[in-house]
């Protein structure tokens, strides 16, 4: 992992705003994210989280704003092999079977160059992501006959297969059974030990609520929270579209600190 | 006529030589195109192919030619319509389908040709083509393999996942133009062999044919563009054996022993995913289990590797599939699980 310039902040995003069809999406958005730091954007659906993922990794445009990765401007940002981004697992789908080995595989292409063979540093780092991510024994199955937990562990290894310096995850848990998601919560958890800094989407963080260290909380395509998340017995301030009806048991701040 | 006088035929062995690199170029390249989900791709650019023909009729240059640029600008099309998603992909396809066709037949009447004469690139003449156009045959087949073979890590991540490949900074857009071209080399390629109205099948039944077998891309493609080679140059063997009771046309042929493939190995690949999803590891169990009861007397054996019944991991046991039951061995008894 490079640790060149460690205090520069990998993400910098000032006065983000995100139109689709000209409809504006987001707006306002100033997010900083600091090297190591693990951070979680929350909210109900629509509220625009995955969009500004989207747009953190280029693939929204911005309507206003800048944003930086790694101290660079985005137009002149091309160090992608520090950057690893996990898609929600429905894009994963195609019309020809692949291996899960084929497909992590796929994540080494930001270090490999054109027409060259793959070396061996590139098996390596292969077979590296496959075992933390569990899965070192599917490797030759294809990626279709997996569970859905599996195949999202499957498109972490892909990106961890490039090691970045930065993780992008859209919704890693959706859909993923009780079980996958505390084997991904453990890979996260390994990642962020190695010092990556992780930024994930999720509706609900499970049994990733131990590891987030800051919960930004989308709402009506702005920023409604950024701080802290909030343990109280156990749970994570996921639901926040319950906050009209403020249930102290739900570990819902009353102190006006919330939308 | 004997076999060995057979192939030491001129025409025969230009055929053959065609045959053989079509089989390979086609799959390979329509390989990508089914990952995309676009297996109709092929016939899209084979009817916009139609007026590249047409234009090279009219005009007196190689129809192959004009057939290469106008398939390629086509194909450019049908991906710049898909990449801005004003419409579907389908869609897309279907207005150059109707364009490409209509154009052809039409240029073809105000050319004063027959349409005998455009029926040899509709249904292919394999067996009248010339040393020239088998060259030009094994030179486009081969840059279109070299292409879709060397460039398959990009190729198959960009056709994979293209957000994720975005992000890994490849220039997604220029990779689909080049499959798209490619797509299009292949399909004036094949316009000898099995004809522009057929060429989409042996870009895409040797892969579907492929698939039913594999679990990997590479062992996919691979696997295709054998069962190319061996459907095309098969097919034109036994049209050329068939020829001397009726006439039996190559493209015809060859299409329909694809397709005696795929007719084949589909119930081999239904039988291995039916296997494969019962092998599956149960899920997590939060509901709990309860002690079988029922099989004391029905259940003279223990259950172990080689009782039979069908073993299948479950957290951090087997399970014994029997009777439609699951059975998990717990000291002295089973549970249900």
């Amino acid at each position: 992992m490079t640790t060149a310039a460690p205090t520069t902040p990998p993400v910098e995003l000032v006065g983000g705003a995100v139109a689709i069809g000209g409809r504006p999406v987001l707006r306002g958005i100033d997010l900083v994210v600091e090297p190591g730091a693990f951070v979680a954007l929350l909210g109900p659906n629509g509220s625009g989280k995955s969009t500004l993922v989207r747009a953190l990794t280029g693939l929204r445009p911005l309507a206003s704003g800048t944003l930086r990765l790694f101290g660079t401007p985005f137009a002149q940002f091309h160090d992608w092999r520090r950057i690893g981004f996990v898609p929600q697992r429905s894009s994963a789908e195609s019309g020809v079977p692949a291996s899960v080995w084929e497909t992590v595989a796929a994540g080494r292409l930001t270090r490999r160059r054109l027409l060259r063979p793959m070396s061996s540093s590139d098996k390596t780092a292969i077979a590296d992501a496959l075992e933390l991510v569990g899965l070192a024994d599917r490797a030759k199955d294809g990626v279709a006959t997996l569970s859905g937990g599996q195949q999202q562990r499957v498109l972490i290894a892909r990106a961890l297969a490039g090691d970045p310096d930065l993780f992008f995850l859209d919704e890693p848990t959706a859909g993923v059974d009780a079980r996958n998601q505390r084997a991904l919560a453990e890979a996260l958890g390994r990642l962020r030990d190695r010092g990556a800094t992780i930024v994930l989407v999720a509706h609900e963080l499970g049994p990733l609520a131990p590891l987030v260290e800051r919960a930004v909380v989308m709402r009506e395509g702005r920023i409604a929270y950024d701080g802290p998340p909030r343990h109280d017995d156990g749970h994570s301030p996921h639901d926040v579209h319950h906050h009209e009806t403020l249930r102290p048991r739900h570990g819902l701040p009353l102190e006006g600190r919330w939308p | 006529m004997s076999p060995a006088e057979l192939f030491s035929l001129p025409f025969m062995q230009r055929a053959l030589l065609a045959a053989l690199f079509t089989g390979l170029a086609a799959p390979a390249i329509g390989t990508y195109l089914v990952q995309r989900r676009l297996a109709l791709m092929g016939d899209g650019i084979g009817h916009v192919a139609v007026t590249g023909v047409a234009i090279g009729l009219l005009t007196g240059w190689s129809p192959t030619w004009t057939a290469v640029v106008v398939a390629a600008v086509g194909a450019v099309a049908i991906e710049l319509i898909r990449e801005r998603g004003h419409t579907n992909g389908d869609v897309a396809l279907a207005l150059l389908f109707y364009g490409g066709l209509a154009g052809g037949v039409l240029l073809t009447g105000i050319g004063g040709q027959s349409a005998a004469r455009l029926q040899q690139y509709l249904f292919g003449s394999l067996l009248t083509i010339s040393i020239s156009d088998v060259i030009v045959t094994m030179v486009l087949a081969t840059v279109v393999v070299l292409i879709a073979v060397g460039l398959a890590p990009q190729l198959f991540a960009v056709s994979h996942d293209r957000e994720f490949a975005r992000v890994a900074g490849l220039d997604v857009r220029l990779y689909n133009i080049l499959v798209a071209v490619l797509a299009a080399v292949s399909v004036t390629v094949a316009m000898r062999t099995v004809g522009l109205l057929l060429v989409s099948a042996l870009m895409v039944v040797p892969v579907a044919t492929a698939q039913q077998l594999t679990r990997s891309f590479r062992t996919t493609l691979a696997a295709a563009m054998v069962i190319g080679v061996l459907a095309s140059v098969g097919g034109l063997v036994i049209s050329a054996f068939a020829s001397y009771r009726a006439s039996v046309a190559p493209g015809p042929s060859i299409v329909l022993l694809a397709l005696a493939g795929f007719a084949v190995t589909w119930p081999i690949g239904v039988w291995l995913r039916h296997r494969s999803r019962l092998r599956q590891p149960f899920a997590d169990d939060p509901v709990g289990h309860e002690v079988s009861d029922d099989h004391d007397d029905r259940h003279p054996h223990r259950h172990g590797d080689d009782c039979g019944h069908l073993a299948v991991p479950h957290d951090d046991h087997v399970d014994y599939v029997h009777d439609g039951h699951r059975h998990a061995p717990h000291g002295e008894h089973y549970d249900e699980h």
